[in-house]
């Protein structure tokens, strides 16, 4: 599935402040529920988002659960230089999911 | 006051027992052409300032995944033929545009009532000799949510010329029959008791406008089908199933209801 759309303004003046939006497809099954048979319904959850800019990390989140599904993250940086941003997501299951987008700064 | 018409469940005896006679003096009494709430007001418009700016913010809205999964999808081959929705349709954003305002609809060849879920598999039974996706799978979810995108800020104007009277009128039945244990009709709520809380929601004229939508106590994207099933589900009716005659019946008489409201989806509702 597609799992992720995020958002980077394509150009920027050097210095200024953008706005980066990530939003990702996941359920975020708390692993706290049970089915109606009592079984426990295992954890599922994004466990860490990471963020680069041209190769720099520039944000790292932990997850935990009771946080939303389809988390969106929405958070800030400087425009430096022209490059590719990363946006990344892994989890419980394997969970693996990036997506890169490009900005060109002048 | 009662704590039935507390809960704005039910209308006050006095409005009912006026109704009554007034149709005992006219014989059967014949329901207005037009619905009242005419203009109709999307849901939207009785949503919290919270869910109107996630569904405002493309970024925001969830539903959105769903969007993009569909555009994935329109490109992909599928079925014996090899051919993807976008092998005959091509730029769906100009292919499909102002199409889902038009739907449900009756297909010329079969005379069939079909909605957008139902085109979709109808196509891929005949152009792509694929078998047809379930309803309320993620693929068709998603697709539809594509699909119906392309039309976002389309009025909806669905015919209800001669071949689709018949579904026409049996929609308009259904909305305006009681069931359930609770002995509640369409018309109950969304006609009678609009802008009334129900528990912590405000009711709404109940327009499909914004489907597939994202619904947070779902978390998930989810037809007009499930959500109908859903108020079926809340008056303790037998419920039934999504792609059913019924619901589709229904669903015409609604977009019927809903005309020249714009499409919104992927909406955003609590």
């Amino acid at each position: 599935m597609a799992e992720a759309i995020v958002s980077v303004p394509a150009t920027a003046r050097r210095g200024e402040i953008i706005e980066l939006k990530a939003l990702v497809r996941h359920p975020m099954e708390t692993g706290f529920r049970y089915t109606q048979r009592g079984e426990r319904v295992p954890r599922n959850i994004v466990t860490q988002f990471v963020c680069s800019y041209d190769g720099a990390e520039i944000l790292r989140a932990t997850l935990h659960p009771a946080i939303t599904a389809n988390p969106l993250l929405v958070f800030n940086a400087v425009a430096t230089v022209s490059g590719e941003i990363e946006f990344r997501w892994t989890g419980d299951n394997g969970f693996s999911v990036s997506e890169i987008a490009t900005i060109v700064v002048n | 006051m009662p704590a039935a018409t507390r809960l704005g469940m039910v209308p006050d005896l006095g409005r009912w027992s006026a109704a009554l006679s007034t149709i005992l003096l006219l014989g059967a009494a014949p329901a207005p052409e037009t619905p009242p709430h005419h203009p109709a007001k999307s849901g939207i418009d009785y949503a919290s300032d919270d869910v109107r700016r996630m569904q405002a913010d493309d970024f925001a809205n969830p539903g959105m995944l769903w969007v993009a999964q569909g555009g994935k999808r329109w490109q992909e081959p599928a079925g014996n033929s090899g051919k993807s929705c976008a092998a005959c349709h091509g730029d769906a954003a100009k292919a499909m545009k102002g199409v889902a305002a038009r739907y449900p609809g009756v297909d010329a060849a079969t005379s069939e009532l079909l909605n957008l879920e139902g085109r979709i598999n109808r196509c891929r039974k005949d152009q792509q000799a694929a078998e047809p996706l379930a309803y309320e799978s993620e693929d068709l979810l998603a697709l539809t949510a594509y699909v119906a995108h392309q039309s976002r800020g389309q009025p909806l104007q669905v015919s209800v010329d001669a071949a689709a009277r018949p579904y026409f009128a049996r929609g308009r039945e259904i909305y305006y029959r009681r069931q359930g244990q609770m002995n509640l009709a369409c018309t109950h709520c969304h006609e009678q008791n609009v802008g009334r809380k129900l528990l912590a929601d405000t009711i709404s004229e109940g327009h499909g406008n914004a489907y597939p939508i994202y619904r947070l106590e779902w978390q998930s994207a989810g037809s007009l089908h499930r959500r109908l099933r859903a108020c079926y589900f809340g008056v303790r009716a037998e419920m039934p199933a999504a792609g059913s005659a019924e619901l589709l019946d229904l669903e015409l008489y609604l977009a019927w209801r809903a005309r020249g409201l714009p499409v919104e989806t992927p909406g955003v509702r609590r």
